[in-house]
């Protein structure tokens, strides 16, 4: 242990690597971080029915997860919100990323920051907001019927998640050069072929990572939702959480790492798309 | 000349905050010229080329190509394309769509397109990498793309916007040579901006010398060289002795003037001066001998030899002279018995045929 721990060729200042404090400090950063998610997929396929202890493999918790109608419902709800509001707020988000990056015009420093709000507000506070603004307008008690009523929730989804789709793109939109346009108006194009087949292009990992942000987004937000559902329009998490109150049982466990599965591939396809491509300049 | 393709003008251009970029600038430039835009950066040149190509909207003046006044006619509709100094090859394309790009958003039919797209690649020798993207290309590649990309469009006019700054000084000197026979071949007017004066003479069949906006001088490369108008192009094409002087009278076919470091002098001269003049005198029309010349009429002057600089074909020599005024001369090592001949400290005398001053009012 000692012989790994302590190397004999002397450290450099920079080599924080070798340092031990250092590994201890990443170490507990990473059991805390980790290790009660890593516990919770692996009691999503333990026989007992009580989070503590470990009594054999099954998955029979998928199985009850799949079959509980509540449960269910609540994840299709959550997918039908996180598709409307990704395909919505990719292209509002778009634009203002587009529309950030492009132009100037009075007022940019205070409308960037009226765009970037939702970032920063704490959701609470905007969930508040929100249902008081829907029950000022009378779509929170109405009923309207599934799946009209998911319509708050979509709304909502799309406020706070357009922003970050904006700065992804926008941040994209940096590394073009604009030349790329010119060369495009030179050659013959005009306005909206230039931005088809010059723009968009160029956008498009942008948006691809702004919408899997915006999904993942939506999927797996709480407060804010919960202050905009009703009765006929849980969503997943929410569902959980009410479950939860009456003790966790290895099915939500199920249901969660489906949940966290999804997430993970969404993240790291966005990252993907995110990442600097060689040909990013022309 | 021939028939002007292009007339500029009273051009201008101010931006916004009061720059005056291109300052009232007037000139034609003539079917299948080899045209330059030469000047220091900041002068004008690449503003001018993009109001010559619609990308930068004028502030005044008149813009003519092929007779046509160009004020309505936007950068996509204009007889002009340009190769940038970027080159601005679109990344997300091959080179084939890139080539075919022009031809594409303009509705030419796709067998034509085909036809024109393959001509335009073999000219510029990048058929076997039709199908490659850009980044796996280096940059002499990308640019050669570029003027696919432009030339397949047959403009009436080529712009290049510093097309050789991005490469390497070997890819330069066969890129230079490369454009001069492709502008051959094409036969259309390429105007080129460039800061580089070697880029420019070596090209060029015209060329327009710009400094703050203005231009200063329109001339062929060895009329710039050998009669410059001013101090600024004497100075700015190839190297030059500036020496100041004081006249003290004129004929009608000399002048006779007092010269810093050089005493009283008489040069040749056929217009009138003012009180000061510039002389100004090439370093390879400059001579160095070890014994004070004896030719009649010579101008000449002693000094010391300041530095010798070996370039292997020459030698540059800086020798100073009295008055502080240092002269440089450059001596062709045209036998292989050592050098330049001089050595540092030696005492030498300088000494050119007053002809091969030019006497610079401005």
């Amino acid at each position: 242990m000692a012989a790994v721990l302590w190397n004999r060729t002397p450290q450099g200042p920079l080599e924080y690597s070798r340092r031990l404090w250092l590994k201890l400090l990443l170490f507990a950063t990473f059991f805390f971080l980790y290790s009660p998610i890593a516990v919770l997929i692996a009691f999503s396929f333990n026989t007992s029915k009580r989070n503590i202890t470990w009594q054999g493999f099954t998955l029979n918790n998928y199985v009850v997860a799949w079959n509980n109608p509540d449960l269910l419902d609540a994840f299709t709800n959550s997918l039908i919100i996180a598709f409307c509001s990704t395909l919505v707020s990719t292209l509002i988000g778009g634009m203002v990323g587009l529309q950030l990056w492009r132009f100037r015009f009075p007022g940019k420093t205070a409308y960037e920051a009226f765009m970037a709000l939702p970032i920063v507000i704490p959701e609470i506070s905007m969930g508040v907001a929100l249902m008081a603004f829907f029950i000022r307008i009378g779509w929170l008690t109405s009923d309207v019927g599934w799946p009209l009523n998911l319509g708050p929730i979509i709304v909502a989804h799309i406020a706070f998640s357009f922003p970050f789709v904006s700065i992804v793109v926008r941040s994209r939109m940096v590394g073009f050069n604009v030349q790329l346009e010119e060369a495009s108006r030179d050659l013959g194009a005009n306005q909206w072929q230039t931005f088809r087949y010059v723009l968009v292009p160029f956008m498009k990992p942008g948006l691809v990572a702004g919408a899997l942000l915006a999904f993942t987004l939506s999927l797996d937000d709480f407060v804010i939702t919960y202050f905009t559902s009703g009765p006929g329009s849980v969503t997943f998490p929410v569902k959980v959480y009410s479950l939860v109150r009456r003790g966790v049982t290895p099915d939500i466990n199920a249901a969660s790492t489906v949940l966290i599965a999804i997430t993970v591939i969404a993240t790291v396809l966005a990252m993907k798309l995110q990442a600097p491509t060689k040909a990013a300049k022309g | 000349m021939s028939e002007p393709i292009v007339s500029i003008r009273n051009v201008s251009k101010k931006f916004p905050g009061g720059v005056v970029a291109v300052d009232q600038v007037s000139f034609d430039i003539g079917q299948n010229e080899f045209f330059a835009l030469l000047g220091p950066s900041g002068c004008g040149k690449t503003t001018l080329l993009r109001m010559i190509s619609g990308l930068e909207p004028m502030s005044g003046g008149q813009i003519l190509i092929g007779g046509e006044d160009m004020a309505n006619t936007p950068p996509n509709k204009r007889p002009t394309n340009m190769v940038f100094q970027s080159y601005a090859v679109f990344p997300h394309m091959t080179v084939e769509q890139n080539v075919a790009y022009g031809l594409k958003v303009t509705g030419v039919a796709a067998d034509e397109t085909k036809r024109r797209v393959a001509e335009a690649l073999d000219m510029v020798k990048l058929t076997e990498l039709a199908a490659r993207k850009p980044d796996q290309m280096s940059g002499g590649q990308r640019q050669r793309v570029a003027l696919a990309r432009a030339l397949v469009k047959r403009p009436k006019v080529l712009l290049l916007d510093e097309p050789l700054s991005a490469l390497d000084a070997k890819l330069r000197e066969d890129m230079r040579l490369e454009l001069t026979r492709l502008q051959e071949t094409v036969g259309i007017t390429f105007i080129i901006v460039t800061h580089d004066q070697d880029e420019a003479l070596s090209m060029a069949s015209r060329i327009a010398v710009m400094e703050k906006g203005a231009v200063q001088q329109i001339a062929t490369p060895a009329e710039l060289y050998e009669h410059p108008v001013n101090r600024f192009v004497a100075d700015f094409i190839g190297k030059v002795n500036l020496i100041d002087a004081r006249v003290t009278s004129q004929s009608a076919t000399a002048v006779h003037c007092e010269a810093k470091g050089l005493g009283r002098i008489d040069l040749p001269a056929n217009k009138p001066c003012g009180a000061t003049v510039c002389i100004a005198t090439r370093p390879e029309k400059l001579k160095i001998t070890r014994q004070e010349p004896q030719e009649p009429g010579l101008v000449k002057v002693q000094g010391l030899v300041r530095d010798v600089a070996y370039y292997g074909d020459t030698s540059h020599v800086v020798v100073e002279a009295a008055d502080g005024l240092n002269l440089a001369i450059n001596m062709q090592n045209d036998s292989r018995g050592g050098g330049a001949g001089v050595a540092r400290g030696q005492k030498v005398w300088v000494h050119w045929l007053p002809a091969e001053s030019i006497i610079l009012t401005e």
